[in-house]
């Protein structure tokens, strides 16, 4: 319909017409950053001379105060950085203590956190998919996307208690048992989806417009990827198959029958349907997870003051942006020595000033929207 | 006697155009809501008066009762000028739109001319807002509502030159009566008719071709600064900017009043929210198309199939 060369770039061995440049603030209040993210852009008229991205307007000294509170204080804390994998953090943070201390978690307790925490999984595609879809300019999807969202949400709620900033799991097990309601639940949830993905496919997948928009946009190269330490579907949407529940896997995800899908082309299309993929997977997953929840405790006997032996360790889980890493150090007393989070939204984001040179602004906003940043996982 | 006939009629006319200007507005800007609420798994407006209808009122009441900031930096005059410029030529535009054989403010030989150049001050209006109000988003969202101006209006006018060929007149009503003993010239003209659809979707700035405003890129585009009425004028002018659109392309393409059944005021209205609903489905479901996309579109795409199709009716009239 449109030209093949769709990815309009800027020529940018003629900048120099100083006249004509400006510097457009992009944020901290802007509909397309999605959060208090700034970007300074240098532009020559719709094209993107340089763009800087500003950080810290939502840092909370997240790191430190770990410092300050007890290993179960840290806890709640972990869903208020990444607000929308909420019990991805929860399971990086407790494995991590368990890997501390040497605790033991029961079979059912690890079948729980992997359906919950794959639930959440979808939840943040789908918030993810109308986001990244308003940012092109529909907004139908949006309400679409969170009409599915809401049903997880309600499911999790029940079980949980709440709906976003979850903190459900414990150390050694979960803070509550699934029954049969919820299982059931879960279950025609998976059934639903299977069926309405395709009406995603339909509405969006399929448009000329969606397509001529995100193909050859913001190509992330293999080389690069490593580099700028990218991680999660922008990693995968760039050809590499790597995700920690493959590479480094912890709780059952190694008995479990799953795909990573992976996108050669490295363009937004890519990450779209890397992640639209993933939903998928994750629906498999958690069809597993259902059909072999075994029976037993939820929860093993762990000390009520956890003091783990002095050392440091560091666990990985792959949250839906990617890996987070979270480091520890002991001195032996209750309170953490040091924790270091290393999240995926930070080091995805590096990336975005050089995939934004030489591009319209049209286009830079549909790239920084397939990274998928939270913007309070990045400022911490 | 003659005096006092012309002073009624045009009071008249100045009454019905300010009528339907209004309830135009306060009905499409419903429908447009309910429209969206229902493609999204929601109500729309329910609350006020019957189904309600009357949340535009509300609205709009809320928007006079607001304040009007100027910015410090703004070029005063533009800046109260812009609005003005942008809404006052579509109750102009108005004027010579029949609504049945003998309801039509005023009847012009050159009709069809008159709605085509007032279409342009639009873009007029729009640049002065984004220039005026010394906001980058702003003028970033005028210079490409100027920029895309050239890309819709030749295919456009290119896609109604076989309809003057086929009807012989630019007068808006002697081309619905040329429509009434010969099949609507939609079913003559079917590239002209698809390719003018798109050309007032881009002309009347909606979704997806709504890169003067665009939302997630430029805020609110050229009226990031406007507030309160001043920004309501805008909204104003663009959805009797739509109807008009929608008028003329019922004229044209449809047949204007005529159809069985129903009086002729039925048939044109039906027509118009037609079209109108059209361009609200094609909103709520596309995402936008990028400024440089919809240039290449204009101007590779639509301008040479207009100019064929053109060239096609101009040679089989000439052969006939």
């Amino acid at each position: 319909m449109f030209d093949s060369q769709t990815a309009a770039t800027y020529n940018l061995e003629t900048v120099g017409d100083q006249e004509n440049d400006f510097i457009l603030n992009l944020g901290p209040q802007h509909p397309g950053t999605h959060g208090v993210l700034r970007v300074v852009l240098h532009m020559d008229g719709e094209y993107i001379l340089s763009a800087d991205p500003v950080l810290g307007y939502g840092h909370r000294m997240q790191e430190k105060i770990a410092e300050t509170l007890t290993y179960t204080q840290v806890l709640p804390y972990m869903a208020r950085m990444d607000y929308l994998s909420a019990l991805s953090y929860n399971q990086a943070w407790v494995c991590l203590v368990e890997k501390m201390c040497g605790y033991e978690v029961p079979r059912r307790a690890e079948y729980i956190r992997v359906l919950t925490t794959e639930l959440n999984r979808i939840s943040s595609h789908f918030l993810w998919f109308g986001a990244f879809l308003l940012d092109l300019g529909a907004f139908t999807p949006f309400l679409h996307a969170f009409e599915d969202r809401e049903k997880i949400l309600d499911l999790l709620e029940t079980l949980t208690g709440s709906r976003l900033t979850y903190c459900f799991f414990r150390f050694g097990g979960v803070g509550a048992d699934v029954d049969s309601v919820f299982l059931k639940g879960a279950q025609d949830f998976v059934d639903h989806m299977r069926s309405h993905l395709a009406s995603y496919h339909d509405l969006v997948t399929g448009n000329v417009i969606f397509q001529e928009r995100t193909r050859d946009v913001g190509v992330i190269l293999p080389f690069d990827t490593w580099g700028y330490g990218l991680t999660g579907p922008v990693l995968r949407g760039s050809g590499e198959k790597y995700d920690v529940r493959l590479r480094e896997p912890y709780s059952i995800y190694p008995e479990l029958d799953f795909e990573i899908p992976v996108e050669q082309t490295g363009d937004c299309l890519a990450r779209y349907l890397v992640r639209l993929q993933e939903i998928e997977e994750s629906l498999n997953i958690i069809e597993q997870t259902i059909a072999g929840m075994p029976e037993g405790p939820i929860r093993s006997k762990v000390p009520k003051i956890i003091k783990p032996p002095e050392g440091e360790a560091t666990m990985s889980v792959e949250t839906p942006r990617g890996e987070l890493m979270i480091y520890a150090v002991s001195d032996g007393s209750k309170i953490p020595y040091r924790v270091k989070y290393r999240v995926p939204s930070f080091a995805n984001l590096s990336i975005f000033s050089k995939m934004a040179k030489g591009q319209l602004l049209a286009d830079a906003l549909a790239v920084l929207g397939s990274l998928d940043l939270v913007i309070p996982e990045v400022d911490r | 006697m003659i005096m006092e006939i012309t002073i009624v009629r045009t009071l008249l006319s100045i009454l019905g155009i300010t009528l339907v200007v209004g309830l135009n507005a306060v009905f499409v800007v419903w429908l447009e809501r309910k429209v969206a609420g229902h493609m999204q798994y929601r109500l729309g407006p329910t609350e006020v008066g019957p189904a309600g209808l009357l949340q535009t009122v509300a609205d709009g009441l809320k928007l006079v009762s607001k304040q009007i900031i100027f910015p410090r930096s703004a070029d005063t005059p533009i800046f109260i000028l812009a609005p003005i410029i942008c809404l006052v030529p579509v109750f102009v535009a108005l004027l010579p739109v029949p609504f049945s054989e003998n309801i039509q403010a005023h009847e012009l030989d050159v009709g069809l001319l008159l709605v085509i150049a007032l279409g342009l001050l639009n873009t007029l209006g729009i640049l002065l807002a984004g220039w005026g109000c010394d906001n980058k988003y702003a003028l970033l969202g005028a210079s490409r509502a100027v920029a895309q101006i050239l890309a819709y209006k030749i295919p456009l006018l290119l896609c109604i030159l076989p309809i003057i060929l086929l009807s012989g007149t630019f007068s808006l009503r002697e081309i619905v009566v040329a429509q009434d003993h010969s099949l609507w010239f939609a079913l003559y003209q079917p590239v002209a008719f698809l390719i003018y659809l798109v050309a007032i979707t881009m002309e009347t700035n909606r979704s997806p071709f709504d890169f003067a405003e665009a939302e997630s890129e430029l805020v609110a585009g050229f009226h990031t600064e406007y507030s309160g009425m001043m920004f309501s004028l805008f909204f104003l002018a663009e959805y009797t900017y739509m109807f008009v659109a929608a008028a003329i392309a019922s004229v044209l393409f449809l047949g204007g009043w005529l159809g069985p059944f129903f009086p002729g005021p039925v048939w044109m209205l039906l027509k118009i929210y037609f079209f109108l609903f059209l361009m609200m489905w094609f909103r709520w479901t596309f995402p936008r198309v990028r400024v440089d996309q919809m240039l290449s579109f204009g101007w590779k795409i639509l301008l040479p199939i207009s100019l064929l199709n053109f060239l096609l009716t101009a040679g089989v009239m000439a052969a006939l």
